[in-house]
């Protein structure tokens, strides 16, 4: 034996090991990839060896051969042998070849469990602990289910190394199953206690990671957690527990009132920068929490703010980053502590790390006043000028943008001067945010009048030196601000010096090279200015220069006619052949000057970006009908499922857009026209555009319902501003002289076309709301509608699965699951046991913290020593409360957050924790507890039990009445709960109704089928001929087959693809293996070999359905093809590429086709005597006939051609125009089906696949 | 070396890797050591952590739930435990032995958690666990050891030219290095 072993030893001396790997591969630096497959090829051969020493050393160096990027996942099945080797040597390195390239699809991780668990309760805590570090990386549902229990155990285990190890993984198991987290979380709870740091601080950290996601479940946490704040001295476990404290104040402010006092204390006492800096950061969050007015709280505002200066007049960098970072956050609720420190903000702005730069850029936007503007924006340019990379540069650029247009405008006071930034910024080389110039060009042109003559000027010069920032246009974005250039000169031509030479410039031969919107726009602009120069030009009375111009026209514009844009090539063509008309007016010496430009006239006013919703809907309009039924394919087929989905979709999207009440949008509306009032920029006050609403006498006078409309509104496929701009045209139209009716409808086109472009001002909402407002409709929410933030959830957000109320006591389904020899109870019981442990450690220390702060507190609560008194001042408090909520909605998160406190505390013995919680926090201006509370407070006076064990609240002075209150919450909760669970019963009653007579109406459509009797009969379940094709993890097919009768040898395949995962899905390539038999078609041009592109890309959780066509020779055989499914995965930043492997499974049913059939011609066909016969039995069938024949019909495409009791004849076709006959008779659970067929083969195949149906059924 | 504690395709996992070097290794000497994530992978909730080491750079992503000051004494633990355990760390201690510094880093964090942040806990494990190894290893470790000493001398100048190519990122990813 012994030599056996120095056999295998000298063996593996020749072999390769690690080192000399890396040795090699890094002398093979030219050929690294042939080095390493010739490696690959060696470990290949050691992996096949018996020895376990050569596989451990051959899986040690496939470890490393994964990091540098190589595939491995083919040696998965040696590096679990290696794993269930009994040496730790090599255990460790299986465990780590595992951790690095195992994964949820790995198939044999299955193969692990028991191994795993067979090492977790080794008795080497080495042996375990390398498991558990393992299993933490590759832990997958199915081992985390199974093996949940076993960590469990080990979380008591008796040495601190594995109890850590084994709280830590018991997150990565939560997030696998969920179901654990239950069961496990009180002896999680009392790890917060554990003796060991180590311990304690793993627990810490599980608990603050479980509550980053959903803090309100741990809200009963907090007195524990605020306790080991003020013990622990260890400074990474309170970095972590403040961190979760600021997590957790936004839903209870009550506690951040509590935190300030320690956190400040801690700033001023701390030497670590890291916990400084937290708790600053935890600070803030709790004065945001509060910023509702707390005055006193200034004081620590100041301290973060200097503190926050201190850090960034450090010299290390990574702080100045994180202050600039933090006074970011302080920046938005207390603008004005942070422009105090202005000077060493834009110190930042010089430094040499980008990093930096752009904290600090983020700082300035809050920095702006109508002093310092300008020179901020100066410097800004500066840098611009300076700045070397284009992202820097960029952001530069937005920022600048967005300082000067932040609320309206406000701090600009020479729209001259942000013009001319503006411009200047054009000159950018390689920027993105030409768009972003180009509207705000616009915006300030369109809003500013007194600026426009200016502008129009600015303009003209870019569109003259439009070469200039064409030089590289097409690949950067700068060549938008053409885009504005041209509308501002075209629409406000009238102020351009020589409109001439502009027109000149925008019909230049290279504008051609512009893309095409902008050539558009070009085109447009060029009627109008036209227009202009006519009309100055016709004024000299000479026709010559007049007819020049047009004759520049009639050249220049086929350029534009040619285009391949067809924006441009219409609007080119338009415009040529009226300018054509215009040419020979003018040689018969007509005037046209004033009809052409009425073309263009018309004053155009900005709409606010929420007009289009405030239209509101007619009535007898609804969005959701269908405006043509959509097509349903041959009735019974796939309309199901579809049918299910486009009916109720919109009944969810639709509140949506609804939501916002009457309340909040008059408030809204009255803080709209205060800024409107204070904004001198507003168009509002310049008089022209006044004008046309100075002419309508109020529009409040006009009642909507009065509108009747020329052009019916009941277009639901017409978009929604076109709806506003008729019904704005229709109301001035009523109150205008009807002079200008010749000229709406060309204006009519222009506003739709500009409306959205330009959609900035709120003015002209202003205008509209009151029209409108009474008109909206405020639909009621759905009783348990949630507040919003829970939609914006992603749906496949593991931690959204650990959303679960962990106060609930634990139901006896609970338990996580065990192997069956196990004794269940050692599981159920230490559950409790942790309960009754934590409640007792908890006790004394509790006591003794809250005694001491007794002893300060006293003279600060000695007006509450009275549980009378408190009374009173909770019935005060609780009248102040219910004033706040009818003052209105800012209390109401408040309450909200209260509320679910509340809720989450049903009555156990856990619960009193929470209501501890409310304890706890009493001590806060806010009361606790609603109504109950209060009135019975009276009551729980005399019956004051003294409970001084559960009376965890450290600093409330009145221990017993609170008890009591306690307790009456407790019951008041009960019932609360009773009712909401009462509720959704109802709820789910009234679904299951509804889904019932969904699945009638299905049925409805079934019976139709028959051709026989309609009986009321037992309605059917619902069917679908999707079958699944593949999944993964991120997408997910299914499809079905159909023949197509126009061509006698091709098939139809529709696939469903839907998108699973939570990225984008794109560049999705179907190929399949082509048989001699049946091919795939595709595109002419593409090798037979090559994929098909799906038509479209999936976004996160959409669904699409493509179709394939098959060409088939024979048909009667089923036959599979094998496929491949490629497709990228793009995340906002990164893309991979995946691939799915699937087999299509073609049926002979497939190629059926369901053909109607009279009788007559059905016994002709019988007695031809040209067709074979067959026959099956189906035994024990216990579904009514009619779904037999229903299923027969859906699944295999026949038709009942007639049905007599128990017998029915049915009838099929296949492409190729193969009759298959069916006779099906039914007697005591048995169906005999007698078949015909001029095909044997096709026969017996289609009458298995029928068996086959049922015997799944 | 590198660790990933989520799950990412082979090219996935080097193209972070390059990704990262790009935009670490660029950065000036005196700048701060965070980087947002941004472009990389997880988007704007993490951020890359970072501390240079003469050749060698640590690289760790973090999402918000880390402590930013934190992470870089953490990072600054695990250089100070590499340094204990293999006697004055140079790069080719790591480039050699990978797999140890992979077990050490194991002591530190697990499936993308701290564990432990106590220097003399961790080298204690890891200590421990060596001469478990050791141990094990025994009369049949020792010829292949003495093999692996005579191919080590045979080649005495191991190339010594290790600046760009090598960099020791280590990217615990996403939920990851929570």
């Amino acid at each position: 034996m012994a030599l056996k072993i120095v056999k295998g030893s000298i063996d593996r001396m020749f072999d390769k090991n690690l080192q000399d790997l890396v040795r090699g591969i890094r002398n093979h630096k030219e050929d690294e990839a042939k080095y390493i497959s010739t490696c690959i090829d060696e470990i290949k051969q050691e992996l096949k060896q018996d020895n376990i020493a050569v596989k451990a050393n051959a899986v040690c160096k496939l470890t490393y051969l994964q990091m540098l990027g190589y595939d491995v996942s083919w040696a998965a099945f040696n590096i679990v042998e290696v794993m269930s080797s009994s040496k730790f040597t090599y255990k460790r390195i299986g465990y780590l070849a595992a951790s690095q390239c195992f994964h949820e699809s790995t198939d044999v991780i299955m193969l692990t469990t028991n191994q795993i668990r067979k090492d977790l309760s080794s008795p080497n805590q080495y042996d375990t602990g390398v498991a558990l570090t393992g299993l933490s990386c590759f832990v997958t549902p199915d081992l985390a289910r199974d093996l949940a229990n076993d960590i469990m155990t080990l979380m008591s285990h008796t040495k601190p190394y594995i109890r850590k190890k084994a709280v830590l993984i018991m997150y990565k198991v939560f997030l696998k199953y969920p179901e654990s987290l239950r069961p496990a979380f009180p002896r999680l709870k009392e790890k917060l206690e554990d003796p060991d740091p180590g311990v304690q601080s793993a627990a810490v950290n599980v608990i603050c990671e479980l509550a980053r996601r959903n803090p309100k479940n741990y809200l009963s946490l907090a007195p524990l957690f605020f306790k080991l704040m003020t013990s622990s001295t260890n400074n990474w476990v309170l970095i972590k527990i403040i961190k979760l404290f600021g997590a957790l104040t936004p839903l209870e402010p009550r506690l951040g009132k509590k935190l300030i006092e320690p956190l400040t204390n801690l700033i001023h006492s701390t030497s670590a920068m890291s916990l400084l800096y937290e708790c600053v950061n935890t600070v803030i969050a709790v004065l945001i929490s509060l910023s509702s007015g707390m005055p006193n709280h200034s004081a620590s505002i100041q301290l973060c703010v200097q503190k926050l200066r201190i850090l960034i007049e450090d010299s290390d960098q990574n702080l100045k980053y994180l202050g600039l970072l933090a006074m970011s956050k302080i920046l938005k609720t207390h603008p004005k502590s942070v422009q105090s420190h202005k000077d060493l903000i834009l110190q930042c702005l010089d430094d040499k790390d980008e990093s930096i730069r752009l904290r600090a850029l983020d700082l300035l936007y809050g920095m702006v006043s109508k002093k310092n503007l300008m020179e901020i924006v100066k410097k800004l340019m500066l840098h611009v000028d300076k700045a070397e990379g284009t992202t820097y540069r960029d952001e530069l650029l937005t920022k600048i943008i967005d300082i000067c247009s932040q609320s309206n405008y406000q701090y600009i006071t020479n729209f001259e001067w942000y013009i001319s930034i503006l411009v200047e910024l054009t000159r950018l080389e390689g920027t993105r945010h030409g768009h972003l110039i180009a509207s705000q060009m616009l915006d300030v042109a369109i809003r500013v009048k007194a600026i426009r003559i200016f502008a129009v000027a600015q303009m003209a010069t870019l569109l003259d030196n439009a070469h200039l920032l064409t030089g590289n246009m097409q690949r950067n974005g700068i060549c938008e601000v053409l885009y504005a250039a041209a509308w501002i000169c075209g629409e406000f031509s009238e102020h351009l010096e020589n409109p001439m030479q502009t027109l000149e410039a925008m019909l230049r031969p290279k504008v051609a090279t512009l893309p095409g919107h902008i050539q558009a726009v070009y085109v447009q602009n060029a009627a109008k200015l036209f227009a202009t120069v006519l009309k100055s030009q016709e004024g000299n009375t000479e026709g010559t220069p007049a007819q020049e111009t047009s004759q520049l026209m009639v050249e220049r514009l086929p350029l534009f006619v040619q285009s391949a844009n067809l924006e441009v090539q219409e609007r080119a063509s338009c415009i040529l052949q009226l300018v054509k008309y215009i040419q020979k007016l003018q040689q018969k010496d007509v005037e046209v000057a004033e009809e052409v430009s009425a073309l263009f006239a018309g004053e155009l006013n900005p709409v606010a970006p929420k007009a289009q919703k405030k239209v509101p809907v007619p009535e007898g309009l609804d969005l959701d009908a269908w405006i043509n039924e959509p097509p349903s394919e041959s009735e019974s087929e796939d309309e199901q499922p579809k049918a299910i989905f486009t009916r109720e979709e919109p009944k969810h999207s639709r509140p949506r857009h609804t939501e916002v009440d009457e309340k909040e949008l008059a408030k809204r509306r009255e803080v709209r026209k205060q800024e409107q009032a204070n904004n001198p920029f507003y168009i509002k006050a310049s008089p022209s555009s006044q004008k046309v609403y100075q002419e309508t006498h109020g529009v409040e006078h006009i009642p909507v319902v009065q509108i009747d409309l020329s052009v019916p509104l009941k277009v639901p496929g017409l978009p929604m501003s076109d709806q506003y701009v008729k019904l704005e045209e229709e109301r001035r139209q009523k109150d205008r002289a009807d002079k200008k009716k010749k000229k709406k409808e060309k204006r009519k086109d222009k506003r739709t076309g500009r409306g959205k472009r330009h959609d900035s001002g709120p003015e002209s909402e202003e205008d509209i709301t009151p029209a409108h407002m009474v008109d909206i409709v405020t639909e009621e929410m759905p009783e348990n509608a949630l507040p919003s933030d829970d939609d914006d959830k992603d749906p496949n957000d593991p931690h959204k699965a650990l959303d679960i109320d962990l106060d609930k006591p634990l139901a006896d389904s609970e338990k996580l699951p065990v192997r069956s020899h196990r004794a269940a109870e050692a599981l159920k019981s230490p559950g409790e046991d942790g309960d009754a442990v934590s409640a007792a450690t908890l006790e004394p220390r509790k006591k003794r913290s809250k005694e001491k702060r007794e002893e300060k507190k006293k003279d600060k609560d000695g007006d509450r020593k009275k549980s009378k008194e408190e009374k009173k001042k909770k019935k005060h408090k609780h009248e102040e409360k219910e004033e706040n909520l009818l003052s209105g909605q800012a209390d109401e998160p408040v309450v909200q957050s209260e509320e679910s406190s509340q809720v989450a505390a049903p009555p156990t013995s856990t619960s009193a924790e929470v209501s501890d919680l409310d304890f706890w926090l009493s001590n806060a201006p806010v009361p606790s507890n609603t109504q109950e509370a209060a009135t019975v407070a009276a009551a729980a006076e005399a019956a004051s039990v003294p409970e001084a064990v559960s009376g965890t609240a450290p600093d409330s002075e009145p221990e017993e009445p609170k008890d009591a209150e306690m307790e009456e919450t407790k019951s008041s909760k009960h019932k609360k709960k009773k009712q909401k669970k009462e509720k959704e019963e109802k709820e789910k009653k009234k679904k299951k109704k509804h889904h019932h007579h969904h699945r009638h109406s299905d049925a409805g459509g079934e019976e139709s089928v028959q051709n026989g009797t309609v009986e009321e009969e037992e309605p059917l379940p619902s069917m679908s001929n999707y079958c699944l094709l593949a999944e993964n993890s991120y997408i997910k097919m299914v499809y079905d087959i159909q023949g197509n009768l126009q061509d006698g040898s091709q098939v139809v395949v529709s696939v469903i693809f839907e998108n699973k995962c939570d990225s984008f899905l794109k560049s999705m390539e179907f190929n399949v293996l082509d048989s001699l038999n049946s091919k795939l078609q595709r595109p002419e041009g593409s090798g037979p070999h090559d994929g098909l592109t799906v038509p479209f890309q999936l976004p996160p959780g959409v669904s699409n359905e493509a179709r394939f066509v098959f060409t088939m020779q024979s048909i009667v055989m089923p036959q599979k093809l094998k496929g491949t499914l490629t497709f990228i995965v793009k995340n906002d930043d990164s893309s991979t590429h995946e691939k799915l492997d699937f087999k299509l499974h073609f049926t002979c049913t497939s190629y059926l086709i369901s053909t109607p059939c009279y009788s007559d011609a059905f016994a002709k066909l019988l007695e031809s005597g040209d067709l074979k016969s067959s026959s099956i039995k189906l035994e024990a069938v216990l579904m009514p006939f009619h779904h037999l024949l229903a299923r027969i019909c859906f699944h295999h495409h026949f038709s009942v051609v007639e049905r007599i009791d128990s017998c029915a004849s049915m009838y099929s076709r296949t492409i190729q125009g193969h009759h298959v006959c069916l006779l099906v008779k039914t007697a005591d659970q048995t169906v005999s089906i007698d078949a015909k067929c001029d095909e044997p083969t096709l026969l017996g195949n289609v009458l298995d696949e029928i068996k086959q149906t049922f015997s799944q059924c | 070396m590198s660790k990933f504690y989520e799950h990412y395709s082979e090219d996935t996992e080097q193209q972070i890797i390059r990704e990262t070097f790009h935009l670490v290794s660029k950065r000036d000497e005196n700048v701060c050591n965070f980087l947002e994530g941004g472009l990389l992978i997880g988007g704007s909730d993490y951020k890359l952590i970072y501390r240079h080491y003469a050749t060698l750079y640590f690289v760790f992503c973090v999402d918000s739930s880390e402590s930013e000051l934190g992470i870089l004494d953490l990072i600054q633990v695990f250089v100070e435990t590499l340094d204990k355990c293999f006697e004055n760390v140079c790069e080719l201690d790591l480039i050699f032995h990978v797999d140890k510094v992979h077990n050490i880093l194991a002591e530190m964090v697990m499936g993308g958690m701290v564990l432990e942040t106590n220097m003399n806990e961790i080298i204690m494990q890891v200590d421990a666990q060596n001469k478990m190894e050791k141990s094990e290893a025994g009369i049949a470790g020792a010829p292949a050891r003495a093999v692996s000493a005579v191919k080590n001398m045979n080649l005495p100048e191991m190339p010594r030219n290790i600046n760009i190519g090598d960099i020791s990122i280590k990217v615990p990813n996403l939920p990851s290095f929570k």
